[in-house]
């Protein structure tokens, strides 16, 4: 007689489908998850890209321009202070007269005045051809070849924000401007080209959108990265090495843990309130410098660096510990010689991803004012890049997101996307760091 | 007769308020091996550890009595645990193998010991001590690599030679053989008896078998007291106290 | 101190050899018994029947070798078990041998069936082999119980069967130089008397052995020897 209870293994009994039914649902809601997620991180790319990659892009005109020695250096005796004294006024009618002769060349008709047809040109053009000059003043008297920025408005056409509609109360442009540039598009002599100096070059006030570039908010950047990593590694590493090794386990220690804990949940915007109080209003340090977005920065870091320092240590096992004992090393060898470089790649990553955050990080610089700076000059010198006022990365991106032409809005999200390449290349790098320095012990 | 290394007397030893090690006192002779068996928790290796001071780590331990090595109080507060680990060597469980180069495991030692002016010399003590711990034929065209490479009878040979490495007297082994397979606990074994004709050597062994091959003198601990120390014919074929016969006979009770 | 191993499979093993020694004990006392038994009525058939339960008696001799053999190998015994296992493997030889002389004893009683009797002896080595049969049950008792002291009392019973042997002795002798045609059965039973001391002897080996398994050493006092027929001259002097 054969047994009720005895079941064929080839069968599933009810509990046994039930079960893989709840795996199989919450396996697909995992997958539904995922997917969400991705499908966000995508929007958030192709906006980022879509709205960004114009940025790097930039209309030019190509003109030849006559260095009018009447005009430049009446004398004819190239005195350097002399030519000096012509301002960027002077050099106007040269770009006037350049921008005629190129059209009647191209044979290219329209009603508008000299001036209108030069208002095409990049209010920087003039600057432009003066540094030229006064770089090169053997050349006056000759005509070169120089390629100048098209203005916002231009550049816009060409990239499908100003169209013909939109231009109908516009003050800057107008229709017959847009023919001429369609005239000069198919001549050849405007054109859009990569632009490096988006990458490298100054902010520009609001009268020139097409001049700004991120060049020396990244040097504020830099310049900021340095001093967290000059002051929130040392510190933050020998804390951790005399809390995890060297404290007593008594309630001091304990407290000051919590505290550490505690600080890195802090919100940014409050150690902003502390670095003005402390460093700008009570050790007077320069507003709006590096130095002082630095040790701000460095506060807020700390924390982070402390806590993945920590854990670094905690995970180097016992044994190498007792090890370095046993062989007769004192407690201060056995952490420098052994435990520190086991916990190195931990140390390593826990610190590249704490300055990754402090580059992303705005609101603390909020209120030491390197929000709202215009970093139009790159710094001199060293000293100078970290005392002298200057913007941070983040900071340039949320100030061209609040100008009013919308040339700079553009910019903003192409500054976002060199932020991002930043980011990424940080993390990057500590993921490559963690793989090549984990060992086996 | 061998001489007396370690002479240990009404030593206490209390994990805070526990009472762990009660009353011990034995003589450790030299060019000995000596082994400390007992079950589980009993405090052979707490008294082990107590030898070279390694119980000063942990905080709640505390030790009291007195524990002579060469007549000389090695609690006396004169004398730096640093050096005393420098004289009485140790080797752990798990082969723990610095993750540096073989050399540079051996040479850590005598580094930091000032054991070597230069590099012949340093060159030197790492060859004597990888011979000595039966291992230089396999490793001498690689004294590079890294020491967490070798299997795990190599690498406990490696520990065992860069415990040698400072000239020790005394060699304490915490169950060294526990992780490694039957051959490499026979080839430590073996190493074990070439090495005692130069040091005392203290071994904490869970296995009965292992400490009647390798020891000369049996000490057998049971609930922090020193039940029996004798020869180790004696313990194994008579031993006097019944606790004694009842751990190695493997009776209940 | 508890008796039992932490193994059961241990207790087991060791339970098992013991009992096979009992066992075997018990078949060498009741071929003693018969053999004698035999020979004082002459029985052919019993004879026959000590001489054949002999091999039995071998076989469980290497049984309890290979079961012995087989624990020290498992087990690794140490102190008390140690010695249990030693005891035995001795214990099963001398008691192998003891069948041997018992089934010896059988085989005689055959021959000696066609030659005439000799008076009083066969009821005399009836008397000494029951001694002897006593002595090895005592023994065994002794080993079961692990009394040493009773091993003792064994090993002193052993003088009373060698003045046994040496009464015999002088009594074989007067037999053969009364009468020529006494000296065949009693060369014969002669054997067997001497078989029959050197049962006792064996006797005393066991006990010897119980003394070193309870205590770990040898008897303190050198054992008796009850036998001066080898070392005494004048007792072959009539």
């Amino acid at each position: 007689m054969s047994n009720p209870l005895k079941t064929s293994l080839l069968t599933l009994d009810a509990r046994t489908k039930k079960r893989n039914a709840a795996e199989t649902r919450f396996r697909a809601y995992g997958i539904a998850a995922i997917g969400a997620g991705l499908a966000m991180l995508i929007l958030l790319l192709v906006t980022i890209f879509g709205n960004g990659l114009g940025a790097f892009q930039q209309t030019f005109v190509t003109l030849n321009v006559p260095l009018l020695e009447e005009k430049l250096d009446k004398n004819g005796t190239r005195d350097l202070e002399k030519i000096k004294k012509v301002s960027t006024f002077g050099y106007a009618p040269l770009l006037k007269k350049a921008m005629e002769e190129t059209l009647t060349e191209y044979g290219i008709e329209t009603n508008l005045k000299s001036k209108k047809q030069a208002a095409l040109l990049s209010k920087s053009a003039a600057a432009q051809l003066r540094n030229y000059v006064l770089a090169n003043t053997d050349m006056i008297g000759e005509t070169v070849e120089f390629t100048f920025l098209a203005n916002a408005r231009v550049d816009g056409y060409l990239k499908d924000r100003v169209t013909r509609e939109s231009i109908a109360n516009d003050k800057s442009i107008n229709a017959a401007q847009l023919d001429m540039v369609d005239a000069l598009l198919a001549a050849e002599v405007i054109e859009k080209r990569f632009n490096l100096s988006f990458i490298t070059g100054a902010d520009a006030s609001d009268q020139r959108p097409e001049a700004a570039g991120m060049g020396v908010s990244m040097l504020g950047s830099f310049f900021m990265m340095l001093v967290v990593l000059a002051l929130a590694l040392p510190i933050g590493v020998a804390a951790s090495i005399y809390l995890e090794e060297f404290a007593p386990k008594n309630w001091i220690t304990d407290i000051i843990e919590v505290n550490i804990s505690n600080l890195a949940a802090v919100p940014s915007i409050v150690f902003g309130i502390l670095g003005l109080a402390v460093f700008i209003n009570s050790v007077h340090l320069p507003q709006s410098a590096p130095l002082v977005g630095g040790l701000v920065l460095t506060l807020m870091t700390l924390p982070t660096i402390i806590i993945s320092t920590r854990a670094s240590l905690k995970s180097v096992p016992p044994s190498i510990r007792d090890a370095a004992l046993g062989v007769g090393a004192s407690k201060m060898q056995s952490v420098f010689h052994h435990v520190l470089p086991l916990a190195a790649p931990g140390i390593f990553t826990g610190t590249i991803i704490g300055l990754a955050q402090a580059l992303g990080e705005t609101a603390a610089l909020l209120l030491i004012g390197m929000i709202g700076f215009i970093a139009s000059n790159a710094p001199d010198s060293v000293a100078c890049g970290f005392l002298d006022p200057n913007s941070a990365m983040p900071a340039q991106i949320y100030e061209w997101a609040q100008r009013a032409d919308p040339a700079f809005y553009e910019r903003a999200w192409g500054g976002i996307i060199i932020l991002l390449v930043f980011l990424i290349t940080m993390n990057t790098i500590a993921v490559i760091l963690r793989r090549r320095f984990e060992r086996r012990w | 007769m061998d001489t007396i290394k370690i002479s240990a007397k009404d030593v206490q030893v209390y994990y805070a308020d526990n009472h762990a090690i009660k009353d011990v006192n034995v003589d450790i002779a030299d060019k000995t091996v000596t082994a400390f068996i007992g079950p589980s928790g009993c405090g052979k290796s707490t008294f082990l550890r107590c030898l070279n001071r390694m119980n000063d780590t942990i905080d709640i331990c505390h030790v009291e009595g007195d524990i002579l090595i060469d007549g000389e109080d090695i609690y006396d507060r004169r004398v730096d645990s640093v050096q005393l680990r420098a004289k009485v060597g140790m080797v752990f469980q798990k082969p723990n193998p610095f993750p540096k180069s073989i050399y540079d495991n051996v040479a850590y030692g005598p580094r930091i010991h000032g054991l070597a002016r230069a590099k012949s010399d340093l060159d030197e003590i790492v060859e004597k001590s990888l011979r000595s711990a039966a291992i230089w034929d396999e490793v001498k065209n690689r004294l590079d690599a890294p020491g967490t490479g070798l299997s795990g009878g190599q690498q406990q040979r490696l520990c065992i030679a860069r415990a040698v490495a400072t000239a020790p007297e005394v060699l304490l082994m915490d169950e060294p053989c526990s992780a490694l397979d039957p051959i490499a606990t026979a080839q430590v074994e073996e190493l074990i008896d070439e090495l005692r004709q130069n040091f005392a050597v203290v071994i904490v062994t869970h296995s009965m078998q292992q400490a009647a091959r390798v020891s000369q003198k049996t000490a057998f601990f049971h609930l922090g007291n020193l039940v029996e120390y004798g020869d180790t014919n004696q313990i194994f074929t008579k031993p006097s106290d019944p606790r004694t016969e009842s751990y190695i006979t493997g009776r209940i009770g | 101190m508890s008796n039992l191993h932490i193994s059961s499979a241990f207790d087991r093993d060791l339970e098992a050899i013991q009992a096979q020694i009992m066992k075997m004990g018990g078949m060498v006392e009741a071929a003693i018994i018969d053999a004698a038994k035999s020979l004082e009525t002459r029985d052919i058939e019993l004879a026959e029947q000590v001489r054949n339960g002999d091999k039995a008696i071998d076989v469980l001799e290497l049984e309890i070798n290979e079961e012995a053999a087989r624990v020290i190998a498992l087990r690794a015994p140490t102190a008390i078990d140690l010695r249990l296992i030693l005891s035995v493997i001795k214990i099963s030889a001398a008691l192998e041998r003891i069948g041997d002389y018992a089934k010896n004893m059988a085989k005689r009683t055959s021959v000696l069936d066609d030659l005439p009797e000799v008076t009083g002896a066969q009821t005399s080595l009836r008397r000494m082999a029951r001694e002897v049969q006593g002595m090895l049950k005592n023994v065994l008792d002794a080993y079961v119980q692990r009394d040493a002291d009773l091993a003792m009392a064994v090993i002193a019973q052993d003088e009373d069967v060698d003045q046994m042997y040496n009464a015999l002795f002088r009594t074989f002798l007067t037999f053969m130089m009364e009468d020529p045609r006494n000296i065949t059965p009693c060369m014969h039973l002669h054997f067997i008397a001497k078989n029959t001391e050197r049962m006792g002897d064996l006797v005393t080996n066991i006990a010897e052995q119980v003394v070193y398994l309870v205590t770990g050493g040898a008897p303190e006092e050198a054992r008796q020897k009850g036998d001066l027929s080898s070392t005494d001259s004048s007792i072959s002097k009539v």
